[in-house]
């Protein structure tokens, strides 16, 4: 009662209120529509035969049975594709000197990696058309395949790509001085090697696509389950030759994709290239095996570093370098070397200290393609950083949460830098520090855990600190030359009853994008959320975007959103000012009235001056034309990135006999800045995190020595369950960015980035009686039990 | 009647009879059919998805004579003279209705690929469980994948549903509102 009004007291006043998505609705009653659900006329079924070696040159394929099979429309190979599609290179001018071979949807010559599509059969059921597969016989002359990190950085090593001179794809260095100095000066210096393993996306929806060429317009039209409908609408009008405005992709409901369905797959391609031969729509849906070896895979690093410490545990200096693997090429159009670039630049990056010097290796190999997924870069970053300043704590004498409030960056001392570059704005390390402290209660954990270990019960306690990329400018990929947009459009409209109508280019992957747009314009345009339409992911509707990714959709979809809606309501005031004889000045929008600004007095529904405006012109003074229809766009400014941060906390037991891991409570304080919707954001959060435990403790791909895939199976490759994850508790602290109006960051990444950290600071803490330490990611429990000496 | 002989194929499907949603239903599969591929592609039931084809994932659950199954571990001629149930259904004649209400409330679902697969679970769960704390919901989820929610709001929204359907039933029927 007493309780202070706040802005969320005011009518549709949407910012900040955890309201429920309105499309989810449909979701529920399995009324989705996704790529894999959509059937068009005379659509054929397209599989593909994959390479069963890892490395191997094509001495020649035999299809006629597979031709000859009824039902069968199209058998292509390498070369008849080929002919009407241009090969695509993985590579940005921005990373300097990196290469990678180019691409074409099917090989012509060589396979490079077990489970690449050689052969794509088009027939009229996917059933069949697997049918004929089998009647394919393609001879291979085996070539060595690359398949250790290791062995392939050797010089004279084999050759992913026989015709250049080694496997690397790319070096990068950093330095920022006085590395060897300040070593040299430290009384303590912490060494540890690390390996992070090879993980999948494993989105519950497989890729899938259908492709419709209609030769008579020219037009080609593509349901694409994907997050960023306009950069394939631009590959493959440039890749196939098809005027732009003729290619549409349209993405309806998508099963999942944390960035794994915006690269260029070579089926996806080819699908395109098999539709335009026929003239028909042809469909692909990926089966889960073939998920599992044809979807970029993650990570899969070794990482070695070095942290100075001065007496009182200040971090003085670092020095890592990291060697990653990313397959047989760079993923195009986004490279496969962003994730590396942000581990050496993300290390260390909470942390006040000056010197750093980082080099990044990364290496082809015969695998599938590693990519861009969920937190690109930051778990791998955030591990090495968090492991190590726990190391140093030890080796100091100090707590961990003590030996962060000694380091973070000071709230007060923004605006400043990392000692890589990247540019902070304003970060909030020390708030969300004391924050975490008191949502654990950090002291008492501190007292449970001990007063159990004295009866051999062994539980863990870690922190990770953490700063996460959002709102990226053209500074990450549009410099570098691809035709990634970083800036969005937005098309809002009165529509003549009188709701509204926002046609937007970032895309709904279930994360909320439509909720939350709607809740903006609702707000900002002073009308109810359910008159609000928004329309998403068909580039023949809305505006040319950057779509969703990088945690962009918030921040840059919302504030282009934002910008729409009050144009909008200029207009209409506009309209009311001409209609109430009224300075639009004194008016505003009200729950759809407009209502005198000094009054709150309504004088005149929205929907009556959609009426007049759209049909009774006429009684409008002379000259008037009402614009009820605005276009807007928003490109970030200012900062290159909105840099957000926030620290996680782990609780969690070891079974040192078994070396089972159960996982506890989880704990998030994050700082995205402004929320739109807390609800959605927290969601965000515990997905993000359980991505990160997974990572953790299950997921990765295991590879034999000849480049199979040995667990290419959801019975194989362990993905956390319902059982297995613990209840997360989450936190905000709130600064907002002050580069636009909404003022708000990205937070789709900040769980996985610093959930895995958190677990193996958890694991080793409950490890530090027996002296034994873990340093590989996932934290299995043979890793466990080789730890204790016990395997 | 077939000219020619490489047509002949064509014979292999077999008749299957089902009540499907309530509704008597035949349709001509092939003997190689999976159930999921019968509901998704013949009888455009949608809302059961397919997601590992090998009855780990939990998207392709539905409701067979009252028990949830999976229908990609079955073929469609398994069913034959079966009782199936999927999400359409079970959304239409409103059983559901307060397990959809509560996930949408507490935003237990993100992209809703594996959502009638939980709902199937969480209805199976609570015919046969009328209390269960959280540990026998997160166990009882254990076949269902989902790689977006972190599965708390799930395990919220089963807790939340469980509760007011037992406090409703300890109600005295006149003491009900709607």
């Amino acid at each position: 009662m007493s309780a202070p009004l706040t802005s969320l007291d005011r009518p549709n006043s949407y910012i900040g209120r955890a309201v429920p998505r309105p499309n989810a609705k449909r979701l529920l009653a399995g009324r989705g529509r996704y790529v894999t659900d959509i059937r068009l006329p005379r659509m054929l079924h397209a599989a593909f035969l994959r390479s069963s070696h890892a490395h191997a040159r094509i001495i020649s394929i035999d299809a006629e049975a597979a031709r000859a099979l009824p039902g069968v429309h199209l058998v292509a190979t390498g070369p008849d594709l080929a002919k009407i599609c241009t090969p695509w290179t993985g590579t940005l001018d921005h990373f300097k000197g990196m290469t990678s071979e180019p691409q074409l949807p099917l090989p012509l010559e060589r396979v490079v990696w077990a489970g690449q599509a050689v052969v794509a059969v088009v027939a009229e059921s996917r059933a069949l058309a697997e049918d004929a597969l089998e009647l394919i016989s393609v001879d291979y002359e085996e070539l060595p395949a690359v398949v250790d990190l290791d062995a392939a950085r050797q010089s004279g090593a084999e050759r992913v790509n026989p015709a250049v001179g080694s496997n690397i794809c790319f070096r990068a260095q950093l330095d920022s001085g006085g590395v060897d100095d300040a070593f040299a000066s430290a009384l303590h210096v912490i060494e540890q090697d690390f390996s992070f393993g090879r993980h999948t996306p494993v989105t519950l929806e497989p890729r899938a696509i259908i492709a419709d060429y209609e030769s008579e317009s020219g037009m080609l039209t593509v349901h694409h389950a994907t997050q960023t409908p306009y950069q394939f609408q631009d590959l493959y009008s440039r890749h196939y030759g098809i005027p732009e405005a003729r290619v549409r992709v349209i993405a309806p409901d998508i099963g999942g994709s944390f960035g794994m369905k915006l690269h260029v797959y070579h089926e996806d391609m080819a699908v395109v290239g098999l539709s335009m031969l026929l003239g028909r729509p042809v469909k692909y849906v990926a089966d889960r095996i073939e998920s599992f070896v044809s979807d970029i895979h993650a990570r899969d690093h070794q990482v070695k570093a070095r942290m100075a410490v001065d007496a009182a545990g200040k971090i003085l200096a670092m020095d890592v370098h990291d060697v990653t693997a990313i397959g047989a090429f760079s993923t195009y159009p986004r490279t496969s070397v962003v994730e590396g670039n942000q581990v050496i630049r993300l290390i260390g990056a909470p942390y006040d200290f000056k010197s750093y010097r980082a080099a990044l290796e990364v290496v082809f190999q015969n695998k599938v393609q590693t990519s861009q997924y969920r937190a690109v870069g930051h778990p791998i970053a955030c591990a090495v950083t968090e492991r190590m300043v726990d190391l140093a704590a030890a080796r100091v004498g100090l707590d961990p949460l003590a030996m962060r409030a000694n380091n973070v960056i000071a709230d007060d001392a923004y605006p400043t830098a990392s000692p890589t570059g990247y540019k902070f704005e304003a970060l909030s390390h020390q708030a969300c520090l004391e924050r975490l402290r008191r949502l654990m209660d950090y002291d008492a954990l501190r007292a449970e855990q001990a007063e159990l270990r004295r009866r051999g019960i062994h539980r863990g306690i870690g922190i990770a600190t953490f700063v996460e990329i959002t709102n990226p400018s053209p500074a990450f990929y549009g410099v570098g030359g691809a035709r990634i947009s970083s800036q969005d459009g937005a098309t809002l409209s009165l529509t003549p009853s009188g709701e509204v109508r926002c046609a937007i280019s970032v895309t709904e992957q279930g994360q909320g994008t439509e909720a939350i747009i709607s809740q903006i314009v609702a707000d900002q345009l002073g009308v109810a959320q359910e008159h609000v339409k928004i329309l998403t992911g068909d580039t023949e509707v809305t505006p040319h975007g950057g779509a969703t990714w990088a945690c962009r959709g918030a921040g840059i979809g919302g504030e282009t959103a934002l910008q729409a809606a009050r144009q909008l309501k200029a207009n209409i005031l506009e309209i009311a000012g001409l209609i109430l004889q009224e300075q639009p000045a004194a008016l505003d929008i009200v729950d759809g009235q407009v209502v005198g600004k000094a009054t709150q007095k309504p004088r005149l529904s929205v929907a009556e001056i959609a009426r007049i405006s759209y049909f009774r012109s006429d009684t409008l003074p002379p000259g008037t034309q009402a614009q009820l229809t605005v276009s807007h766009h928003f490109a970030p400014q200012g900062y290159p990135f909105a840099f957000t941060n926030g620290i996680q906390g782990c609780y969690l037991e070891v079974d040192v006999d078994t070396g089972f891991v159960k996982l506890l409570k989880h704990y998030v304080v994050e700082d995205c800045g402004r929320i739109i919707n807390p609800m959605l954001v927290d969601e965000q959060l515990r997905g993000g995190v359980v991505q990160g435990l997974g990572a953790a403790l299950f997921e990765e791909c295991r590879y034999g020595e000849t480049g199979q895939l040995l667990n290419g199976s959801l019975a194989d490759y362990l993905v956390p369950m319902a059982m297995e994850m613990p209840d997360i508790v989450i936190d905000h602290v709130e600064t907002p960015t002050a580069d636009t109006i909404l003022g708000a960051k990205g937070c789709g990444e900040a769980g996985t980035a610093a959930a895995s950290a958190c677990v193996l600071n958890a694991v080793n803490d409950a490890l530090t009686t027996f002296g034994a330490s873990i340093n590989a990611i996932p934290i299995t429990p043979a890793r466990v039990l080789k730890a204790l000496n016990r395997y | 009647m077939s000219r020619a002989g490489d047509l002949d194929e064509a014979d292999d499907a077999v008749r299957v009879r089902m009540v499907v949603n309530g509704r008597k239903t035949a349709c001509d599969v092939a003997p190689r059919d999976t159930l999921v591929d019968c509901l998704r592609n013949q009888l455009e039931l949608t809302g059961t998805h397919a997601g590992c084809e090998m009855g780990a994932c939990g998207a392709c659950l539905v409701q067979l004579d009252g028990r949830a199954v999976h229908a990609c571990l079955m073929f469609a001629v398994q069913a034959d003279g079966a009782r199936i149930d999927t999400i359409e259904g079970l959304a239409e004649s409103g059983v559901i209705a307060d397990l959809q209400a509560e996930f949408h409330r507490r935003n237990a679902l993100q992209c809703g690929f594996c959502t009638p697969g939980m709902l199937m679970t969480a209805h199976d769960l609570l015919s046969h469980d009328a209390r269960p704390d959280r540990e026998t919901i997160r166990d009882a989820l254990s076949g269902n994948f989902c790689r977006c929610t972190g599965y708390e709001a799930i395990v919220d929204a089963i807790a939340a549903v469980a509760e007011a359907r037992t406090t409703k039933a300890s109600q005295p029927a006149e003491g009900s509102s709607s």
